[in-house]
């Protein structure tokens, strides 16, 4: 939950930061929303995907995250649905709430409102846990000693270019929310986790200020919509 | 002469290690362009994916509208002769590393995005059809097919311009001539792409 818009007051952020945590809890797919200000002239599909592809919201093999983005001086809404997510909230889906739930009562400015019931809508279509994930398994054809050599050197690594860059990121936005880090329960940098696979993921993540997702990949899946 | 001897056995060794670490050296680039053209071939593969799922949408909708407009006839069989074109033009590896079976893929895509936009536009005058849910949920699940299509184009992009630099750079243009690697060929940034048929509501 961002409000860098200012349209939600303290308590109403309070709540739906609660309410997405829990619900996420519940079920496992992870939600993002995210209150700009204005695109600032970028076309909104392009904002969308590129913040997905930064972010990963979601499992790194269930691919299960959704984002919802509003830009408040275009009146405009995006929905990013991962891959994994689909079939359950096909683009029709998607616009449906946007259209149906986020449209009328934004346009009565009642916008936690509106963002409340999409969350609602959204989970209500997420499919029930199921068994928890597996421990990551990485099947690389390397014995575990290799594994840990190669991680110790990278970790060494990191640490050593996070020196060299003095850290920080390009984009000034940064997307925080309790509970999210402590999900995994772990201790390794972000960049492990959002990076992509082993050794590709500079471009991808990096910088952030501590956030950490679990790698959920999007394809564009998702609608638009203003109100 | 043992002097001489020793030289050589010197020499030897030396020439010996420099061809090892010389094979070693080809082999990782060589995995390594490997690995990028695989990746290339994989986007590519998700390109032909979303294209096709723009395919498959389209006897649905053609349908749909003309429960609602019989008279534009014209249109809509326009929509099924460039659909009927477009999947007969297959975006397979081979075409990847063929810029003019690219330019062919490329042309009867455009062609077919063409004939949507202009259903599209018909559809304006239709209120009755516009607001059926059926055609709103069709039009949204095009309007992120295109999406999508725009999404997948650019990483497949974006992996050609890692692999062609790959093999472009010198050192790696060596190995890359042995071992017949060649560049691919990039997604042109359409006009028309970049303006997906975008319907508001």
């Amino acid at each position: 939950m961002n409000d860098y818009a200012g349209l939600l007051d303290a308590a109403a952020r309070q709540r739906l930061e609660s309410k997405l945590a829990a619900r996420e809890a519940a079920t496992g797919v992870q939600m993002v929303v995210a209150l700009f200000p204005s695109l600032e002239g970028e076309s909104l599909e392009d904002f969308g995907i590129r913040l997905a592809e930064r972010w990963r919201v979601g499992d790194k093999r269930l691919d299960n995250g959704v984002i919802l983005l509003v830009f408040a001086r275009e009146r405009r809404v995006r929905m990013e649905v991962g891959y994994g997510l689909e079939p359950e909230l096909p683009d029709a889906i998607a616009a449906q709430i946007i259209r149906e739930t986020i449209g009328p009562r934004f346009r009565e400015q009642r916008y936690a409102a509106g963002l409340e019931a999409a969350v609602d809508a959204v989970y209500a279509r997420a499919p029930a846990r199921g068994a928890p994930p597996a421990p990551p398994q990485r099947t690389f054809g390397m014995s575990p000693w290799t594994l840990g050599a190669l991680a110790l050197f990278g970790i060494v690594g990191f640490i050593l270019l996070r020196e060299a860059m003095g850290g920080g990121g390009r984009h000034g936005y940064t997307a925080t929310r309790q509970g999210w880090t402590s999900r995994r329960g772990s201790v390794l940098p972000p960049i492990w986790w959002g990076g992509g696979g082993w050794g590709g993921g500079g471009s991808s993540s990096g910088g952030g200020g501590g956030f950490s997702a679990g790698g959920g990949s999007f394809g564009g899946g998702g609608a638009s919509g203003e109100w | 002469m043992k002097h001489v001897v020793l030289l050589l056995v010197l020499l030897l060794l030396v020439g010996g290690l420099v061809a090892v670490v010389g094979v070693v050296w080809g082999i990782g680039v060589n995995n390594a362009l490997v690995r990028a053209e695989q990746d290339v071939n994989e986007k590519g593969a998700q390109v032909q994916n979303v294209y096709q799922r723009r395919a498959d949408l389209i006897p649905n909708l053609v349908e749909t509208v003309r429960g609602f407009a019989t008279q534009e006839r014209t249109v809509l069989t326009e929509v099924t002769q460039a659909r009927a074109r477009a999947t007969g033009v297959q975006l397979t590896p081979e075409a990847l590393n063929d810029p003019k079976a690219m330019e062919r893929f490329q042309a009867a895509q455009q062609q077919l995005s063409g004939a949507l936009s202009r259903l599209l536009v018909t559809v304006e005058r239709y209120p009755d059809l516009k607001s059926n849910q059926n055609f709103l949920a069709l039009q949204s699940q095009l309007e992120g097919t295109e999406n999508r299509i725009v999404v997948e184009r650019r990483r497949y992009n974006e992996a050609v311009r890692e692999y062609n630099t790959r093999l472009s750079l010198f050192p790696h243009r060596i190995v890359a001539s042995f071992a017949g690697f060649k560049p691919k060929a990039y997604f042109e940034a359409a006009p028309d792409a970049a303006t997906a048929p975008k319907v508001k509501f």
